[in-house]
C-alpha cells in the first residue's frame, strides 16, 4: 500500500505572513489559435504575501498553467496590473522579465528539467552564472544549496545516475541557490511515485519553516493541502480563495 | 562585464561537452569546414610558393642584368618588325665596353657576349642530349650568383685563346660522371673534346620550366671555333645601381644605337630585356589562380558553412526545452544567443585547426617528395585559417541562434 500524500493538519505551525510580494489585479489574458480567441484568464486578482504557502489548483483549462506562467514572469497580461515587489512586471520586456526571474524567482518543474550533461553541481550553479557571480562564489552556495536539500554527497552526479527523487531535490536546490522572493513549482510531484512525492512534500514543508515563500501549481488535493492557502480556478475566474482547513 | 564573461566561460564547456556528446554529428559536421579549411591553405600555400620559386627563379637570371636583344621576351604580335633586325654579334660587346668606359658616371658595369645552342654532352658510355650550350667570356663571372661545386671558370687568357675548357652545370655533371670527380677529364660537347674546369653547384630550375643546372659554360671562342655564331648572341649588362634600371635602360638604349650605327630618328633595332618583364608576364597567372582559388575555397567554405548552420539547427530544435529551461532561471537573449554561436564556432574551429594540420602534413610531404612543386607554410596562414573558421562559425550559426534566443520560454518549457 502506498503511502497517503495528503498532510497530517493537526499542530503544524503557520508563519505569519510578511510584505507583500506579488501583486495581481484584474488580469486577463488572451490567445490567438487560429480565428479563435481563448480567454485563458478573465480578470484575475491575488496578493501574495512573503512566507506564505499558496496552492493553486483548477483542472485544465482553468487558466492555472496561465497564472503560474505570468506569476513566473514568463509571460505577461494582455491586461490588468502585475507587480512584484512594488515593480511593474506587466510592461517589462524580454531580458528584464529574464533578470527578475533570475534573481525573484525559482522554478521547480514537473519534469525536473535539469542539463542531462551537466553534473549535479553544475545544474544548480547555472542561474548564479547567469546572476555575475565568481566561480569560487557560485562553487559555495551551490554546495550550501545541495547540503540544504539533503544531497551533499550527490555532487558530481550526473542527472541520470540520480533517481526521481534526486533529480527533484536537485531542480529544488537550483531553485534555492539564489535565494529567491519566491519558489514556483509546477506539479512537483507528478513524475514521482507517492512516497519520494511525499519526501518532496515533507522538503518543502522544510523550506517554508525555514522562511521560504513557496507557490505549488497542482491539480492533487492532497498535494494542495500541504499548503497553508488554497487558490482555486475555474474558467480563468478565481473560484476560492482561502485558508487551509 | 564580469557576467558577460561568465556566460562566455559557461558556453564555451557547454559547447564542448556537446560536442563530446555528438562525436560522430560533429565530425561529420567538421568534415565540411576541413576541405574548406584545407582549400583555403593549399590555394594560400600554392599562391606564395609560385610568389617565392618565381623571385627565386629571377634571382637566378640576376635581377641586376639587362638583356639586349633582337627579340623582346614573351613573344610579340608583330613578329615582321622584328625578324628583320640585324642579328646582334658577339663583338658588339666589346664596342659596348669601350663606350661603357668612356662615358663618366655611367650606370652599366659591364656588356658580357652569351652564345648558345642545345647541344649533347657525352663522356664514355654516358650521354646527356639538350644541354643547354653558351659560349661567352670570362667576365661572365661577374653577371652570375653561383658558387662552383668543384673548380673555377676559365679565366681571360684560357677565354681569349679559345682553349677547349668547360663548365658543367650541376645536373649535366652527374649525369655523366656520377660519382667521380669531373675535374680535368675531358668530355664531347656536340662531338668536341672539352677539358672539365669547374661544375657550377646546384641551382635549381626557372619555375619548373628551365634547369639552370643543365647547361655547359664554353670559351667564346671555343665556341666560335666548333659552333657557328651567326645566329649571333645576346649581350648580359650589369648595372650598378638597381634602383636606377630605367635610367640605366635609357643609357644602354643609346650606347647600343652608337654600336649599331642608328641613325636619329630610326627606331631601335634591338631589344633591351629584363626581369621585370617576367613579374608583369606572371602577375595575370597569379591573379587567375587566385581567382579561381577564392571561387573554389569560397564554394568549399559555403558547403561547411551550409553543414554548420543545419546542425546548429538540429541542435536548436533538440535542446528547445533546454532553452526555455535556461530561459526561465535567468539567461537573457544574449546568453542563448552567444551559446549557440559559441557552439557553431568551436566545430568551425576544430575543424579549422584539422584542416590546418592536414594542410600542414600535405605541405610537409610535397615539399619532400615533390620539390619542384614550390609549395610553403606560413604563420599568416595560420591566422587566416583562423579568422575564417572563426568568420564561417559566426555567419552559419547565427541565423539559428538568434532564432533560439528569440523564442518563447512558456513555449519552449513546453516543447516535447
Amino acid at each position: 500500500m502506498s503511502p497517503s500524500l495528503a498532510p497530517e493538519l493537526a499542530g503544524r505551525t503557520t508563519r505569519p505572513a510578511g510584505p507583500l510580494v506579488i501583486d495581481i489585479a484584474g488580469v486577463t489574458k488572451l490567445y490567438q489559435m487560429g480565428d479563435e480567441t481563448i480567454h485563458a484568464l478573465r480578470g484575475v486578482s491575488v496578493k501574495i504575501h512573503r512566507n506564505e504557502y499558496l496552492a493553486v489548483m483548477g483542472p485544465s483549462g482553468s487558466g492555472k498553467s496561465t497564472l503560474m506562467n505570468m506569476l513566473g514572469c514568463l509571460d505577461t497580461p494582455t491586461a490588468g496590473r502585475y507587480e512584484f515587489t512594488g515593480k511593474n512586471v506587466a510592461t517589462m520586456v524580454d531580458d528584464e522579465l529574464a533578470d527578475i526571474r533570475n534573481r525573484e524567482i525559482g522554478f521547480v518543474f514537473q519534469t525536473f528539467n535539469l542539463l542531462p550533461r551537466s553534473t549535479a553541481l553544475a545544474n544548480v550553479e547555472l542561474p548564479l552564472i547567469y546572476a555575475g557571480h565568481s566561480p569560487a562564489e557560485r562553487k559555495a552556495k551551490a554546495i550550501q544549496a545541495m547540503e540544504n536539500v539533503g544531497l551533499g554527497a550527490r555532487l558530481h552526479h550526473r542527472p541520470n545516475e540520480l533517481s526521481g527523487g534526486q533529480r527533484q531535490r536537485v531542480a529544488i536546490a537550483r531553485a534555492l541557490v539564489n535565494s529567491p522572493s519566491i519558489i514556483l513549482a509546477d506539479e512537483p510531484t507528478g513524475n514521482l511515485d507517492s512516497k519520494t512525492g511525499v519526501e518532496i512534500m515533507a522538503l518543502f514543508e522544510q523550506l517554508y519553516a525555514q522562511g521560504n515563500t513557496l507557490i505549488v501549481v497542482t491539480h492533487e488535493e492532497d498535494i494542495a493541502r500541504h499548503a497553508r492557502r488554497i487558490v482555486r480556478l475555474r474558467d480563468g475566474l478565481i473560484e476560492s480563495d482561502g485558508p487551509v482547513g | 562585464m564580469t557576467r558577460l564573461i561568465y556566460e562566455l566561460t559557461e558556453s564555451f564547456r557547454i559547447a564542448f561537452a556537446q560536442i563530446r556528446a555528438n562525436k560522430l554529428r560533429s565530425v561529420l559536421t567538421a568534415l565540411g569546414v576541413i576541405i574548406g579549411i584545407v582549400a583555403v591553405t593549399l590555394m594560400g600555400t600554392a599562391i606564395r610558393g609560385i610568389d617565392t620559386g618565381f623571385n627565386k627563379s629571377l634571382a637566378m637570371l640576376g635581377d641586376d642584368v639587362l638583356y639586349v636583344q633582337k627579340w623582346p621576351w614573351g613573344g610579340v604580335e608583330d613578329w615582321w618588325n622584328y625578324a628583320n633586325r640585324p642579328v646582334i654579334m658577339p663583338d658588339q660587346a666589346d664596342k659596348l665596353n669601350r663606350i661603357i668606359e668612356q662615358t663618366p658616371d655611367t650606370l652599366l658595369e659591364v656588356a658580357v657576349p652569351v652564345s648558345s645552342r642545345s647541344t649533347s654532352v657525352k663522356y664514355g658510355e654516358n650521354k646527356v642530349s639538350g644541354v643547354f650550350t653558351i659560349g661567352t667570356t670570362a667576365e661572365y663571372g661577374r653577371l652570375i650568383s653561383a658558387d662552383f661545386s668543384e673548380g673555377r671558370l676559365f679565366n681571360e687568357t684560357e677565354a681569349n685563346s679559345g682553349r677547349p675548357v668547360c663548365v658543367l652545370g650541376f645536373d649535366v655533371a652527374e649525369a655523366v660522371f656520377q660519382t667521380r670527380s669531373p675535374l680535368g677529364e675531358t668530355v664531347l660537347i656536340g662531338g668536341y673534346p672539352f677539358t672539365v674546369i669547374g661544375v657550377v653547384s646546384k641551382q635549381g630550375s626557372f619555375l619548373g620550366l628551365f634547369s639552370f643546372d643543365n647547361q655547359a659554360i664554353l670559351p667564346l671562342e671555343a665556341f666560335r671555333k666548333y659552333f657557328s655564331v651567326r645566329r649571333g648572341a645576346e649581350l648580359r649588362v650589369k648595372i650598378n645601381d638597381k634602383t636606377r634600371v630605367a635610367d640605366a635602360r635609357e643609357e644602354l638604349t643609346g650606347a647600343m644605337r652608337r654600336v649599331r650605327g642608328q641613325l636619329p630618328g630610326e627606331r631601335d633595332n634591338f631589344t633591351i630585356n629584363e626581369q621585370g618583364a617576367f613579374k608583369a608576364q606572371l602577375d595575370p597567372i597569379k591573379q587567375g589562380i587566385a581567382l579561381a582559388g577564392l571561387f573554389i575555397t569560397g564554394l568549399s567554405l559555403f558547403v561547411g558553412a551550409i553543414g554548420i548552420m543545419n546542425i546548429t539547427f538540429v541542435s536548436v530544435k533538440e535542446r528547445t526545452k533546454e532553452i526555455g529551461t535556461r530561459k526561465a532561471l535567468g539567461a537573457r537573449r544574449r546568453t542563448i544567443l552567444l551559446q549557440f554561436l559559441i557552439e557553431a564556432v568551436s566545430i568551425c574551429l576544430i575543424g579549422g585547426i584539422a584542416g590546418l594540420a592536414l594542410t600542414y602534413t600535405l605541405v610537409q610531404v610535397v615539399s619532400v617528395t615533390l620539390p619542384a612543386i614550390p609549395v610553403e607554410f606560413s604563420v599568416s596562414l595560420v591566422f587566416i585559417s583562423m579568422a575564417v573558421s572563426i568568420a564561417t562559425g559566426i555567419v552559419s550559426g547565427f541565423a539559428p541562434a538568434w532564432g533560439a534566443s528569440r523564442l518563447d520560454p512558456v513555449v519552449a518549457l513546453r516543447y516535447e
